[in-house]
């Protein structure tokens, strides 16, 4: 049995962790809201980039863009985006998870894997690995498209001089503000509109474009900034998607604190009346003797 | 005026503009160009610089810096790293950026960095850009 001073420190600890998880579940939720609405306000960009880059793809041939070559696969570059901080649940985890479980599958396959990690998370647990090429760590706070830009020129620039033929991105895609899921994707080399979606015979005229400069000029302009926007969306992603993450963890946190102090104010009460009980008892004994 | 073309210009920030407008005026590859209702399918990188558009007969100018633009089923789409209408610039800031930018620039020379001297010159021509809109915007 622990005693009574025991337990009530006990609570008074467990009270303070709770309002430790309470405020940084409604900080986290401030934040939430925050990268959502910088997630929101960047899709349309995005997707109109995406359409205007597939109109000018769509007659063109892959092979005349470095960044779009095609090459027997060697080595194959993982980008991991993931947070900078923790306390965020299984968000990182499975992330990183996943990461691995690709990068063991290229290796069992006999190619050479490179790793390139975008927040101290994925760079703490990989560094022991050797296998990072380069980090780009406490960027995730507030990030702004320069720092995309910067992650974006290095890995293009490794793929363009050969570093790496193949380039996946790994991030924490955010579906709602209850689920996050980790994701791959392509990155480089960009593939062209009839590789992705051959099928769909949607190509708008593409043909009777004017463009200027030239159609090829404008795909060195366009396809560096594509990499920029892919890079830019998966780190705001990860934004929303960390901090929804932490919101339930610190809520399901909360919740737990609550549990435990309740068992504990239960046990703290029980010692409180066996005591009283031990009390009481030795009164009657002791006044028991004495009429006796 | 019975025609008009739609224009939007989306930023990563979020769509800045979205109006039916008479004509637009931007910096394209190969200088500024103009766009009425029903232009053909044009697409043209867009340099830093001013972005103006007539509706009703008022002029508006945005500042405009580097990214592209699409024409297509009489309407005009600009895809643009950052977009900032008159009112918005803060002079002063864009006078302090072209200050460093000039200094920059001066220092550069003598230790031929040219990575920092094309930065230096894209902020020069950004500030330049906004001072120019922020000035008709007052007029």
């Amino acid at each position: 049995m622990p005693s009574l001073k025991d337990v009530k420190m006990k609570i008074a600890g467990v009270k303070k962790t709770a309002q430790i998880t309470k405020a940084m579940n409604m900080v986290s939720s401030a934040r939430l809201r925050g990268a959502q609405m910088k997630m929101e306000a960047f899709r349309p960009y995005a997707g109109k980039f995406n359409e205007a880059l597939h109109s000018i793809s769509s007659n063109m041939k892959s092979g005349a863009f470095a960044l779009m070559q095609e090459r027997e696969v060697k080595t194959v570059e993982i980008l991991i985006v993931t947070s900078d901080r923790g306390l965020c649940g299984s968000f990182n985890a499975n992330i990183i998870k996943m990461a691995e479980k690709l990068m063991n599958k290229y290796e069992a396959a006999g190619k050479k894997v490179t790793l390139v990690c975008v927040g101290k998370k994925s760079n703490r647990y990989f560094r022991k690995t050797g296998k990072v090429r380069e980090k780009f760590v406490d960027i995730m706070g507030n990030f702004q498209m320069f720092n995309a830009r910067a992650i974006a020129q290095d890995v293009a620039a490794n793929f363009i001089a050969g570093g790496s033929d193949e380039v996946h991105l790994i991030y924490g895609s955010f579906i709602s503000v209850a689920r996050q899921l980790p994701k791959t994707m392509p990155f480089l080399p960009v593939k062209s509109v009839e590789a992705e979606d051959a099928g769909k015979t949607e190509t708008k005229q593409a043909g009777d474009y004017i463009y200027e400069p030239s159609p090829e000029e404008i795909m060195d302009v366009l396809l560096p900034l594509y990499t920029n926007v892919m890079v830019y969306n998966a780190m705001l992603e990860v934004g929303a998607s960390e901090h929804a993450a932490r919101m339930t963890a610190m809520d399901n946190a909360t919740k737990a604190c609550k549990d435990i102090i309740s068992n504990l104010t239960m046990v703290y009460n029980k010692a409180r009346q066996s005591a009283i009980t031990g009390e009481l008892m030795d009164i009657v004994g002791g006044a028991e003797a004495l009429k006796g | 005026m019975a025609e008009s073309i739609h224009l939007e210009v989306v930023t990563p920030s979020g769509p800045i503009v979205s109006d039916d407008v008479d004509i637009v005026s931007a910096p394209g590859y190969g200088g500024d160009f103009g766009v009425l209702a029903n232009h053909a399918p044009f697409l043209s990188t867009i340099k830093i610089g001013s972005l103006v558009y007539k509706k009703d007969g008022k002029e508006n100018f945005l500042m405009v810096s580097g990214g592209f633009c699409e024409v297509s089923n009489n309407k005009i789409t600009f895809l643009v790293e950052s977009a900032e209408s008159g009112k918005e610039i803060d002079v002063d800031r864009a006078l302090r950026a072209k200050e460093r930018a000039e200094k920059r620039l001066a220092e550069a020379k003598t230790q031929t960095e040219k990575i920092n001297m094309a930065r230096a010159q894209a902020a020069m021509q950004r500030a330049l850009a906004r001072i120019r809109v922020a000035e008709k915007h007052g007029k």
